[in-house]
C-alpha cells in the first residue's frame, strides 16, 4: 500500500514539475476559501455544472444515432427511443436536462438578486454569467429544432422570422440564419452544427472564465459581507473554509438530492404535462400545416409574452418590431444590474422593504408572463401580459431610485449563522 | 414507487400546457400492466388500422417480445404486409392512392397517442355519426370533417346525432350537438365496444413509447439507489463539518 502511495505521489510531483497541477488544485479547490455560511441558494452553481456535464455526455451519445436530415431526423429520434439500447434513457436525460438547466440557472440568477452577488467587485462574474445565459438560450433554441416535430419547426419559423422585423436588413438577416427562405433541411444542418459544436465550446469556455473570475474575487454569501476583510495569521479568511473538502462534500448532498428530483421527472413524467416535451412535437414537422397555437418551451415563455404584449404601432414603428425590441431588452437589461442597484448593502437580509417588495412583485410578474406565454392569447390575457411587462421593466428602470431611498439595516462585520 | 410518485407529480402539472379546447374527452383509463388488453389491442390494431395507417417505428418482433406473444403467432396472425418479423408495421396502400381515395395520406400512428393523447383517440373512435354531407357518410364530434371513415362501424353500429336549438352570442338560433344515439346497432354491445376501443388505445399508448413498460421499474431502482447514497453522503457531510462553527 505504502509503495503505491509513494509511486502515485511521485507521479504527481513529476507532473507538477511540468504543469501547475498543485497550483490549480489549490487555487480552485484545496485552498480556495469559501464563506462558511452558504445556504440552500448556493447549490445552484454546482448544479448547473452537473447539468452541463449531463447534457454533454448524453449529447455525445445522442449524436451517435441522430440524423440531422429533414427526411430522417424525426424517425432517428424514435429509433433512439426504441431500437438503441437504453436510448430512451439517454434521450430523456437530455430532454429533461434542458429544462433542468433553465430551472437551476433561473434559481442561480435569483440567488444573485437575493444577495447582491452582481455588485462590486463581482460585476464581471455577473456579465460572464449573462453571456452564459445568452449562449444557453441559443443552445436550447437550436437544440429544440433537432427532433423535427411540428413545434420544433414552427417555433423556429416564428422566432427566426422575428429577425425579419429589424428595419432594412431584416429580410436578409433572417435568410442568413435560416440559410433558406423557410426553415428547411439547410437550417436543420446548421442548427445541428451550432448546437453540438460551436455553442457547447462557447459555454465551456465561458464557464471556465466565470469560475476563474469568481475565484479571483471570492464568493459572496447570504450576508453579503467580504470574508477577506478578516484573516487569520496564515492569511486565510476567518469566516472561510477550504472548498475541498467542506463544500465538495456538502455539494455532493445537494447533487444527490437534485439527481433524485431529476430522476422522478425523467422516469415518471418526462413530458411534464406538455411543458418539457410538447404534445404537438410528436407530429413530424410539416411545412404545409401551420399549427393553430405555436408556443415555445416554458423557459422562453416569459419573453414570448413580452413579445406578444406589444400590440400597438406607435412612433412609426410597427408593433412587431416593438415586440422584438422589448423582448431583446428584457433579456439584455439584466447586464446592467450592477449599475442599476445603488444600495449600499448587498444582501436582502439588510435591505429595506422597498427592495424586498420590488423583488417580490418582479418575481410574480415574471412567473405570470411565463404562464401566459404558454397559452393562446385572448384580449384579457394580453392586458395581463402588458401590465406584467410594464412591471418587469419598472423593476429595472426604477431600481436606481428605490434602492437609494430604501432604509437599509446595519451590516454585521462578520458572517452570521 | 410509481403509484406514489406519479399522482404527486401529476398534481404539479394537473393542467397540461396545451390542453385541447373542444368537446369533453372521456378518460381512456390506460393501463399498460394489463397485458391481455394490450394483446387484444395489438390484434385489433393490425386488423383494423394497419390497412390504411402505418406504424413505421413499431417492429413486429418488439410487439411479440414486449407483449408476450409467440413470434410464430405474430407472423401468422398479425403480419399482413410483410413476412419479416423484424420489419416495422408498414402499410400496403400507396401514398398516391391514399390521397386519391381519402384526400389525405393517413398519418403514421406510431406516436399518435403521444401527440393526440389517449383520451382523444378513445373519444374519437366512439364519436362517429351519420352525416350525408361528408364523402364517407360520417362525421366525427372530436375531429369535425375528418377524412377517416368509421372503420369500426360493424362493431359499434351506426350513430346519429341529436341536435338541440340554442341561441349563440349574437342571439341567433343554431343547432348544437346534444348527444349521439344508436341508429343501427352493431355486433357488440356498448360496453363491449368501449372495451374494444380501450384495448386499441391501450396498445397505441404502448406503441407510442414501448420503453414505458420498463421505465417505471428502472426509475424505482435508480431512486432507491440514490436514496441510499443520500444517507451515506449526508453522513459524510455531517462528519466533515463537525469542526465548522
Amino acid at each position: 500500500m505504502n509503495a503505491i502511495v509513494k509511486q502515485l505521489t511521485g507521479l504527481r510531483d513529476w507532473v507538477d514539475d511540468r504543469f501547475p497541477l498543485m497550483t490549480l488544485w489549490n487555487d480552485h479547490m484545496g485552498a480556495y476559501y469559501a464563506p462558511k455560511n452558504f445556504n440552500f441558494w448556493y447549490y445552484f452553481g454546482v448544479l448547473s455544472l452537473v447539468v452541463f456535464v449531463i447534457q454533454i455526455l448524453t449529447g455525445i451519445w445522442l449524436v451517435m444515432s441522430y440524423k440531422p436530415d429533414a427526411t430522417l431526423a424525426f424517425a432517428s429520434v424514435e429509433y433512439i427511443m426504441r431500437d438503441v439500447s437504453w436510448g430512451w434513457l439517454i434521450r430523456y436525460m437530455h430532454s429533461t436536462g434542458a429544462s433542468a438547466f433553465f430551472i437551476v440557472i433561473y434559481l442561480h440568477m435569483f440567488r444573485a438578486l437575493l444577495y447582491g452577488s452582481f455588485k462590486k467587485p463581482r460585476e464581471l462574474i455577473w456579465i460572464l454569467g449573462m453571456f452564459l445565459y445568452l449562449a444557453l438560450m441559443a443552445e436550447a433554441f437550436m437544440g429544440y429544432l433537432l427532433p423535427w416535430g411540428q413545434m420544433s419547426y414552427w417555433g423556429a419559423q416564428v422566432i427566426i422570422s422575428l429577425f425579419g422585423a429589424v428595419p432594412v436588413i431584416g429580410g436578409w438577416l433572417s435568410e442568413m440564419i435560416r440559410g433558406d427562405y423557410v426553415v428547411s433541411d439547410i437550417t436543420l444542418n446548421r442548427f445541428f452544427s451550432l448546437h453540438v459544436v460551436a455553442l457547447p465550446f462557447a459555454i465551456a469556455g465561458l464557464v471556465v472564465l466565470h469560475i476563474i473570475a469568481l475565484h479571483e474575487v471570492g464568493s459572496n454569501n447570504p450576508d453579503g459581507v467580504e470574508i477577506k476583510k478578516h484573516k487569520d495569521e496564515n492569511g486565510h479568511p476567518l469566516d472561510g473554509i477550504p472548498f475541498h473538502p467542506y463544500y465538495s462534500v456538502k455539494d455532493s448532498v445537494g447533487v444527490v438530492v437534485f439527481l433524485i428530483l431529476f430522476s422522478m421527472v425523467l422516469f415518471f413524467i418526462p413530458e411534464f404535462g406538455g411543458y418539457f416535451l410538447e404534445d404537438n412535437n410528436f407530429f413530424p414537422a410539416d411545412p404545409m400545416k401551420t399549427p393553430l397555437h405555436i408556443a415555445p418551451v416554458w423557459y422562453f415563455t416569459p419573453y414570448y409574452s413580452i413579445l406578444r404584449a406589444n400590440t400597438v404601432n406607435f412612433f412609426f414603428v410597427p408593433a412587431k418590431l416593438w415586440g422584438v425590441i422589448f423582448m431583446g431588452l428584457g433579456v439584455m437589461i439584466f447586464f446592467l444590474l450592477p449599475w442599476l442597484d445603488r444600495s449600499p448593502v448587498k444582501s436582502i437580509r439588510y435591505r429595506g422593504g422597498l427592495f424586498k417588495g420590488a423583488l417580490a412583485i418582479f418575481v410574480v410578474a415574471f412567473v405570470i408572463l411565463g404562464y401566459l406565454g404558454a397559452l393562446p392569447p385572448t384580449p384579457g390575457r394580453n392586458i395581463m401580459a402588458q401590465i406584467c411587462t410594464v412591471i418587469y421593466f419598472l423593476f429595472f428602470l426604477l431600481m436606481p431610485i428605490y434602492t437609494k431611498l430604501d432604509k437599509t439595516k446595519p451590516v454585521p462585520d462578520r458572517v452570521t449563522h | 414507487m410509481r403509484r406514489l410518485i406519479t399522482p404527486i407529480l401529476a398534481l404539479v402539472v394537473a393542467h397540461g400546457a396545451w390542453a385541447n379546447e373542444g368537446p369533453a374527452l372521456q378518460d381512456a383509463n390506460v393501463d399498460l400492466r394489463d397485458t391481455a388488453s394490450l394483446q387484444r389491442g395489438a390484434k385489433f390494431f393490425v386488423n383494423y388500422c394497419v390497412s390504411c395507417h402505418s406504424a413505421s417505428f413499431m417492429r413486429y418482433n418488439r410487439v411479440a417480445k414486449d407483449l408476450g406473444i409467440p413470434e410464430k403467432a405474430v407472423a401468422t396472425d398479425m403480419m399482413f404486409t410483410t413476412d419479416k418479423i423484424g420489419e416495422t408495421m408498414q402499410v400496403a396502400m400507396k401514398p398516391a392512392d391514399a390521397e386519391n381515395w381519402f384526400g389525405v395520406v393517413p398519418p403514421d400512428l406510431s406516436v399518435i397517442a403521444r401527440a393526440r393523447g389517449a383520451d382523444w383517440i378513445y373519444t374519437f373512435l366512439q364519436s362517429f355519426y351519420l352525416d350525408p354531407s361528408r364523402p364517407t357518410g360520417v362525421n366525427n364530434v372530436v375531429f369535425p370533417s375528418a377524412a377517416m371513415p368509421h372503420v369500426l362501424w360493424e362493431l359499434q353500429g351506426v350513430q346519429r346525432a341529436v341536435f338541440k336549438k340554442e341561441k349563440n352570442a349574437e342571439g341567433k338560433e343554431v343547432d348544437v350537438l346534444e348527444r349521439l344515439e344508436t341508429a343501427v346497432p352493431g355486433r357488440l354491445t356498448d360496453a363491449e365496444y368501449k372495451q374494444t376501443v380501450h384495448d386499441i388505445v391501450n396498445f397505441m399508448v404502448y406503441m407510442g413509447e414501448p420503453a414505458k413498460l420498463v421505465r417505471y421499474k428502472v426509475g424505482a431502482w435508480v431512486i432507491a439507489y440514490l436514496l441510499v447514497l443520500l444517507v451515506a453522503v449526508y453522513a459524510m457531510k455531517k462528519d466533515y463539518w463537525k469542526d465548522v462553527h
